[in-house]
């Protein structure tokens, strides 16, 4: 591998980009295809079939046999709500190596006292994920935590709009049904509501904050990992 | 930390910036219970230092091996590990799985 090659992919990752490295494995000659040069590219089809996949594997054109390294962007969990189960949450996912951005206008919770060494960002979840902040993007996963409307629906409304590959909200049943019904008459449609996981976590019986997390950190992981499952891989 | 394969290529390439020269070793094929999937990376420089993991520790020490002729030669390869290999009688995936690795110098 040449160092400029690296060099690409390591940038484009830097800057959230996805892009695919393929190589020739008789004899080693190299290419990089950025995300935005997919559509152009003589291989496009099959490039979008592996991107959507996210899975790197073997292939073939023109006869060549190829490997296809996907690389997709880190994945960024943003959590709207430095509470409790925020706590959490930070030094789990940080083991899981997710980026973890903690977001909560009430500057009582986000403080860096609560949040040692974590990105907290003490503003609004529309200002926070402004073009002027840090955007979402679908591969991000958010969890709106803070049991307040005001402040979770801003956050769900970004992250539907954005197709944040997760997007979860805690609250019961009854809070769920009427955010539902906000959203809906905020003009999302059914389709883009039903991806936020409400309950939030997967059904583990969790009570604790800790509990609560590592409930909220295997869903994301079975959403993060969908494809691979049910394949032989 | 655990490194990760975004780790590894950083890592690849500031030690390659650093003068240091590494070779990068990734998982192309896998049969049977492999222990890490396909695109798995593994860093390694002149030294025998490393980073990554190929199989969670089976073959590590061949593919290292391979890494370190592969900056020397200059050259890529891929190799093969398994059951199914007679080399595997001695380095191994006790999982009973196969896997296949590319192995390259970054130049």
């Amino acid at each position: 591998m040449n160092l400029e090659i690296l060099a690409i992919l390591n940038a484009e990752r830097a800057a959230r980009r996805a892009a695919i490295l393929i190589t020739d494995v008789d004899d080693g000659t190299q290419r990089v295809v950025r995300e935005a040069e997919i559509a152009t590219d003589p291989l496009a089809e099959d490039l979008a079939r592996r991107l959507a996949s996210g899975k790197s594997g073997l292939g073939e054109a023109a006869g060549r046999p190829l490997f296809f390294t996907v690389q997709a962007p880190p994945v960024r969990l943003v959590v709207i709500g430095a509470v409790h189960i925020s706590q959490a949450l930070c030094p789990m996912a940080a083991v899981l190596d997710l980026s973890v951005t903690v977001i909560d206008p009430r500057t009582a919770f986000a403080t860096p006292e609560r949040f040692p060494g974590i990105d907290l960002v003490p503003e609004w979840p529309d200002d926070a994920l402004s073009v002027h902040g840090a955007p979402l993007d679908r591969y991000c996963a958010v969890a709106a935590l803070t049991h307040d409307p005001k402040i979770d629906d801003l956050a769900l409304a970004a992250a539907l709009r954005a197709e944040c590959f997760y997007v979860g909200a805690l609250g019961s049943r009854k809070t769920h049904a009427a955010r539902v019904a906000r959203l809906t008459e905020a003009g999302f449609d059914g389709a883009q509501i039903g991806r936020i996981a409400a309950p939030i976590g997967l059904n583990i019986g969790a009570v604790s904050p800790a509990e609560i997390a590592l409930a909220i950190l295997a869903q994301i992981v079975a959403a993060q990992r969908a494809p691979r499952l049910g394949s032989a891989a | 930390m655990l490194s990760t394969d975004n780790d590894i290529l950083s890592a690849a390439e500031s030690w390659r910036r650093a003068g240091r020269r590494v070779a990068l070793a990734t998982v192309i094929e896998t049969w049977g219970s492999a222990p890490r999937p396909v695109g798995s990376h593994l860093v390694v420089d002149e030294d025998g230092g490393f980073l990554g993991s190929v199989s969670g520790g089976c073959v590590e020490g061949a593919v290292i091996t391979e890494g370190l002729d592969a900056i020397v030669d200059g050259r890529p390869r891929v190799v093969e590990f398994g059951v199914a290999d007679e080399t595997a009688w001695r380095v191994g995936l006790s999982c009973g799985g196969r896997i296949r690795v590319f192995v390259e110098p970054v130049l």
